[in-house]
């Protein structure tokens, strides 16, 4: 996730690079060269596609149609291009994902940082990536035939594709992220911050809710901002349990349709290439796109603040 | 500090606060913790629990060697699970070298600059991007402008695109673990840059990579976003015998029975999940085994 800066160079680094004598020295310098540029020209190569298709599909439908409708039904005969029935799907079950997310992975954190002793906190953090692990597929399966029946047992106004509960099972599969990643920035708070705390008589509870947390402020959010990142990004399981109705709603029990599974819809079709309907999974992949790239990039700001505040 | 406080930073200062005197607050805190890590363990359990009811009793030898049929009490993985092989093989052979090419060039080739540095954040941006991101640049790359179709080698390049993040940073940790000293005596000893790379780094880094490469192929293997993207056929009466043939894939095989409505496709995508659940736990364990086994030959 990170790219750690601080990281000492190899001694290879180090000698002074005068020009290599050999040609072969050139040579495998040239090829390393263009296996680094790969992951350059993939990035690249994403966003030419996406603009590209996109830049096409702006040609037939206008921006107001796209930004100004709450409809969507590019498949219809009469259609609607208004990305925010996508969007609100997306959002809605993103919301639930860290709703469940974000309290059980702080707890988690606070807990392993703080109160667990080195060999818990050692058996249990591998245990929480194997959540992380399990296919979406899975868990797709999960949310479709055995969530959706529980809850509806306790809402039984629950249909059978909703955003719920996808949602809470999107929610622990974000949760190691979460976990994780502030209890890495709650570990990283000095010892000499504790100290304080307990010198001047707060208690434990007290100093990780007043102390640590405050503290590692910054690499929490940007645990929840990378939680977020992959729920908006995240795509079978929603596509298999929350259903394909496009609707601007926020109500988790009726089925929805996130911007990721409307892709998965047409691709899963036979919709031909180069038409409107093949340009809208473009145009909603970058919408997506620019969603996930903004929201990394805020996190990646903050952790490395993170770095920064701990070197000192 | 306590004496059973071995780390530097962290919390726990002193075990024997924790048991001793707590507060009902601090126990009501404690078992609010418990419930939060031990909340997604039991689903996980739970999860894991429910495939196996749901599937075991359709898991036979058939099911594993039969093609895909309209009824669900007829239908195997066999092309599924040979698809998902090709494509894993192909996968590892476009994304090894040029991930681990990659470390190298990072690691060992060159000093930072303004273009590695560019590198690197792009590899942690491309970290972050969502699998079917990844699907629609294949899709359009090579699906369509390099014409290969919606073929195992498209597949397999999309995936491999979307593991090289992961496999340069494993590639440049394992890299890193290699003791200077080593370089410094092979370039005493006469050798030029890539020898040292070559002869002396790559092995010593060998257990480390293969791990990491491993791990990323055990992901991979469930990966179904992308290739759904790629258009991994659903029905498959035959097995992929070139890189351009059209495949299945077992994620899509899965993806299809769940999305149908007949209970009996449930049952046979359970089964289908217990089979890459239990694929996914050998790539883990071969790649912890290869570690211990490597790691003995390497010591000294």
């Amino acid at each position: 996730m990170s790219s750690e800066t601080a990281i000492p160079r190899s001694v290879a680094a180090r000698i002074p690079l005068r020009a290599p004598r050999s040609l072969r020295e050139r040579l495998v310098g040239v090829v390393l060269l263009v296996c680094a540029a790969c992951s350059v020209i993939t990035t690249l190569g994403i966003v030419l596609v996406l603009i590209v298709e996109t830049t096409a599909f702006f040609r037939e439908v206008s921006f107001r149609q796209f930004f100004g409708d709450i409809q969507w039904t590019p498949l219809f005969a009469k259609k609607h291009f208004g990305i925010w029935a996508l969007v609100s799907g997306t959002v809605l079950t993103s919301a639930i994902a860290i709703l469940t997310a974000v309290p059980l992975g702080l707890m988690a954190a606070a807990y392993l940082s703080e109160f667990a002793n080195e060999r818990i906190r050692r058996l249990l953090k591998p245990s929480m990536e194997i959540l992380a692990g399990i296919p979406t597929v899975v868990y797709g399966y999960f949310a479709l035939t055995f969530m959706t029946p529980l809850l509806q047992k306790f809402i039984p106004s629950l249909a059978g594709f909703n955003a719920l509960s996808p949602g809470l099972v999107m929610g622990i599969m974000i949760f190691p992220t979460v976990a994780s990643l502030s209890e890495d920035a709650m570990y990283a708070v000095p010892t000499s911050l504790r100290e304080a705390a307990y010198a001047l008589g707060a208690t434990r509870l007290a100093t990780t809710f007043r102390v640590v947390m405050p503290s590692a402020f910054s690499g929490i959010g940007a645990s929840v901002i990378l939680g977020v990142s992959r729920a908006i990004g995240e795509t079978m399981i929603v596509a298999i349990a929350a259903g394909q109705q496009p609707r601007f709603t926020f109500d988790p029990r009726v089925p929805v349709e996130t911007m990721t599974a409307y892709i998965v819809q047409v691709s899963l079709g036979d919709t031909p290439t180069g038409t409107l309907e093949y340009r809208t999974i473009f145009a909603v992949g970058m919408v997506l796109f620019v969603f996930t790239l903004a929201l990394n990039v805020v996190a990646h700001r903050l952790r490395q603040g993170v770095l920064k505040d701990s070197v000192q | 500090m306590d004496s059973n406080t071995p780390k530097k930073q962290g919390g726990s200062l002193g075990e024997s606060q924790s048991n001793r005197g707590a507060s009902w607050a601090e126990k009501t805190f404690l078992a609010i913790c418990y419930a939060a890590l031990g909340l997604p363990l039991l689903l996980l359990v739970v999860l894991i629990v429910d495939v196996v009811i749901d599937g075991w009793p359709r898991l036979n030898w058939a099911f594993l060697t039969n093609y895909p049929s309209r009824k669900p009490e007829m239908a195997g993985i066999l092309p599924a699970l040979v698809g998902s092989a090709y494509l894993m093989l192909l996968t590892a052979a476009i994304a090894i070298p040029l991930g681990v090419g990659a470390a190298i060039y990072l690691e060992e080739y060159t000093r930072p600059s303004r273009i590695t540095s560019l590198i690197e954040l792009n590899i942690s941006n491309l970290a972050g991007v969502p699998s079917i991101i990844y699907g629609l640049l294949g899709l359009e790359l090579f699906v369509r402008a390099m014409q290969w179709g919606r073929s195992v080698v498209a597949g397999a390049a999309t995936l491999a695109l979307l593991l090289l993040p992961a496999v340069i940073m494993t590639a440049r940790e394992a890299l890193r673990t290699v003791p200077h000293s080593l370089r410094e005596a092979c370039y005493a000893l006469g050798a030029d840059r890539w020898q040292t790379i070559w002869r002396v780094v790559l092995p010593m880094s060998l257990p480390g990579i293969l791990t990491g490469v491993i791990l990323s192929l055990a992901r991979a293997i469930g990966e179904t976003a992308p290739l759904v993207m790629i258009g991994a056929l659903t029905y498959v009466a035959f097995l992929p015998n070139s890189l351009k043939s059209p495949f299945t894939a077992l994620p899509i095989q899965i993806f299809n029975w769940v999305s149908r409505p007949q209970a009996g496709f449930h049952t046979n995508a359970a089964a289908g999940i217990i089979v890459l659940l239990a694929l996914m736990l050998a790539l883990n364990g071969a790649a912890i085994w290869l570690r211990v086994r490597l790691q003995r030959r390497m010591d000294w």
